[in-house]
């Protein structure tokens, strides 16, 4: 029995990443969930969206890094969001103008603006190849780890290292300034009161004098920068590669799903619940529970449920679940 | 006669192809044509007739090449006495398991208890199971490793292997219709987007089966196709070579994929008859009525859950049908080709762009579309060099020549949009 051993392996291995992943997918649920609540159809093209929004902060951070610009410890990527924000934001409103207010204003039924957002997809998904091709790009510079696992292994004396990358940190910093941000902005501002009164009751909304076009340009425009922040800290953490951004859209979905599509504390519930199942179901627990087992009882099994390589099964048998259960979420309304 | 005059230019199409390209590039972009035409017949099916949409289109593609691979795949030796049978056992407990949790579900009295008994069971299940498979799966994977590895096939012929490949396909979609039909559209779109990938990632990683990354190769052909060598050497192909004095290697070549299309053709119109039957048929005039109204249909005792099981699973079959035809043309199983941006959203595209509920118009889309696909491949690039001509050598030029090569994302991705805002009803409309 050793439990502090267990402890640290299980926040190196567990913890930490299912920290880092659940915000990355919170931020990205959030952004599927606000376009739902207000423009009240599914948005296929999230995914791509955020690989745009990444491509983005390449193209600045590399513009930044040659100028000589970095930001010290941290990625020049961080210096680089804001234009890339506005960037995709001008993307997405561009996409809005001439896609999707078409149908709006036609009252066209969901499944259409959702087939709409499918070719949507495919022009971000050409946009994104035609700039950077299909290579992995490392963008993440500045210092690798904020602890590193030799120093905290010095400084405990403990036999198993715990690290945490600076990534993972700025993914978990950033994503809790850009949830606070965003609650005060709904629940506070004018402009964020009358976002929710139009996702409650559109017709009620219009009645009481909310301009809809005003509040579909900034609904875009959070949306825009949501999915370039997610898409922006998941190419830090993993390096940027176009497919991955696109297979990412079934986690999202299932977070903001499992959350209560239209709820903006659910999407986050639902993202470290999707990214903690993940983690948990295709962990090797053989490590761990190595120090909690008495001696040889394990075997040299790595004790894991399923491979990695199946862990787009865990958060869809979540969202299976869920719709079958409590079909409106967590947090999701009667 | 619009109809008559569409299908032409879309023939023309590949004329053209032919002449300025080559014909064996020209019938290669065919043959996929005509798959991809089949796979679109089946989603104007789910999507066309009854309004289900489908995301893991894929998924069925898959399950077409895997039935080809278990049917037609030459047979390993060892494999069996390695550990198929164990490899049979454990997957047939496990339907039994999951069988009985659902009959848990039915018959235990609702509450707290029920679930943590069903969750508990499905748990021990889950452990005997990967206890039942692990070695099994060992045993047969280490069998020859480096050239087989895996419970290899049947051997029959591959033309066997098109209508199990549906069988394969419908019965999965059995499954997946008793679970996820009955969610709403953009739900049941999201699960069956997840279903797709989960089946593609089943492919790729369990190498007893289909040997996952490491490919198979070297499936055989269906009957009537011969393979180019063995055409070369026969006496009769040589003297009608000889008549017409044409070059016997290209010639061959030629009229293997001839054989294909002739054979895809004989399957495309097979289907478009009996879809053109069912659709005319008081069953296709009841599918439409649920689609458009599925509560007056519920009110004329129609059952609406079942006729969209049964939908379902008639589509998936024959994109299971398509992707078994794909694979014994291609002859080999690459389980890592299978992306949902190919196979089910260009599908998707081939169907709204010919015209969502009439067969004739998918066919049209997944022959149109099929041939734009391929063809922009070689457009693309022509196209920016002819446009990039004036531009100075450098970095430039390079960037935009490497860019052609990803244009056809971009190409359908505005072609999908112009027709669903402009032409909502496709290039030949429902009647």
């Amino acid at each position: 029995m050793d439990i502090l051993n267990a402890l640290v392996a299980f926040a190196n291995f567990v913890l930490v990443p299912g920290l880092t992943y659940g915000s990355q997918l919170a931020l990205g649920a959030l952004g599927v969930s606000l376009i739902f609540a207000v423009l009240r159809f599914s948005n296929f093209a999230h995914g791509d969206t955020m690989a745009f929004g990444t491509v983005m902060a390449i193209l600045f951070t590399w513009a930044l890094q040659s100028w000589g610009i970095s930001a010290g410890p941290l990625p020049t990527a961080l210096i680089a969001l804001p234009f890339a924000i506005i960037a995709t934001s001008l993307m997405v409103l561009g996409t809005d103008r001439v896609v999707f207010r078409f149908y709006r204003r036609a009252k066209a039924k969901p499944i259409i603006l959702m087939i709409a957002s499918i070719g949507v997809m495919f022009v971000m998904n050409g946009l994104v190849r035609m700039i950077l091709g299909t290579r992995e790009v490392q963008f993440a510079d500045g210092e690798r780890f904020l602890l590193p696992p030799a120093a905290f292994r010095a400084a405990t004396g403990l036999a198993e290292p715990l690290g945490i990358r600076t990534t993972q940190a700025v993914s978990v910093v950033v994503a809790v300034i850009c949830v606070a941000a965003l609650f005060w902005f709904l629940n506070r501002t004018r402009t964020g009161k009358s976002m929710r009164a139009f996702s409650d009751n559109e017709d009620l909304a219009l009645l009481s004098g909310i301009n809809p076009d005003r509040v579909v340009m900034v609904t875009w425009i959070i949306a825009g920068a949501l999915a370039t922040i997610a898409g922006t800290l998941y190419g830090l953490d993993k390096n940027y590669r176009v497919f991955v951004y696109f297979g990412m859209l079934l986690p999202i979905f299932a977070s903001a799903i499992v959350g209560g599509l239209g709820s903006p504390l659910g999407a986050i519930i639902g993202g470290f619940v999707i990214a903690f199942s993940e983690i948990l179901v295709t962990n090797a627990w053989s490590k761990i529970l190595g120090y909690l087992a008495p001696e040889g009882w394990l075997g040299d099994g790595l004790y894991q449920a399923l491979s990695t390589d199946y862990k787009v099964a865990v958060s869809f048998v979540i969202l299976i679940i869920v719709l079958l259960v409590k079909p409106n979420g967590i947090m999701g309304s009667k | 006669m619009r109809n008559t005059l569409l299908f032409a230019g879309v023939a023309l199409l590949f004329v053209l192809t032919g002449f300025f390209q080559s014909w064996n590039l020209a019938l290669n972009i065919l043959n996929l044509a005509l798959i991809s035409a089949v796979m679109a017949i089946g989603v104007n099916i789910q999507w066309g007739w009854a309004g289900l949409f489908s995301a893991g289109i894929v998924g069925f593609v898959a399950l077409g090449g895997l039935a080809v691979v278990l049917v037609s795949g030459k047979s390993v030796a060892g494999a069996w006495e390695a550990g198929t049978p164990g490899i049979i056992g454990a997957l047939v407990f496990g339907a039994i398991a999951i069988a009985l949790a659902v009959w848990m579900q039915k018959k235990l009295p609702k509450g707290s208890t029920r679930t943590l008994a069903t969750i508990a069971f499905l748990l021990i299940c889950f452990f005997i199971y990967r206890a039942l498979l692990d070695p099994a799966v060992m045993a047969v994977e280490a069998n020859d490793s480096s050239k087989a590895g895996h419970i290899g096939g049947l051997g029959l012929n591959s033309l066997w292997a098109w209508p199990v490949g549906a069988l394969l396909a419908g019965a999965v979609a059995w499954v997946i219709g008793k679970v996820a039909l009955g969610l709403r559209e953009d739900y049941l779109a999201i699960a069956t987007l997840g279903i797709g990938e989960i089946i593609v990632a089943v492919m790729r990683n369990e190498d007893w089966l289909d040997r996952g990354v490491k490919n198979l190769i070297d499936l055989p052909r269906p009957w009537p196709v011969p393979y180019e060598l063995e055409l070369q050497r026969s006496p009769d192909f040589t003297d009608w070579i000889g008549m017409v004095n044409a070059d016997p290697v290209s010639s061959s070549a030629i009229a293997v994929k001839l054989l294909y299309a002739g054979l895809f053709t004989i399957v495309l119109l097979a289907l478009l008859w009996l879809c053109e039957r069912a659709l005319n048929s008081p069953w296709g005039r009841m599918t439409r009525a649920i689609r458009d109204n599925e509560i007056s249909a519920a009110a004329m005792g129609k059952n609406v859950k079942y006729r969209h099981l049964q939908i379902f699973i008639i589509g998936s079959a024959v994109v299971g049908l398509a992707g078994a035809m794909m694979t014994s043309l291609d002859g080999q199983l690459t389980p890592s080709s299978y992306a949902p941006l190919r196979f089910t959203f260009l599908i998707w595209v081939m169907v709204i762009v010919g015209g969502s509920g009439n067969n004739k118009g998918a066919i049209l889309g997944g022959i149109l579309i099929g041939w734009l696909y391929l063809a922009v491949e070689f457009l693309g690039p022509q196209m920016m060099s002819f446009l990039t001509a004036g531009l100075p050598e450098g970095a430039l030029k390079s960037q935009l020549a490497e860019s052609a090569a990803h244009m056809r994302l971009f190409t359908l991705g505005v072609i999908l949009l112009l027709v669903l805002r402009f032409a909502p009803r496709g290039l030949i409309p429902e009647k």
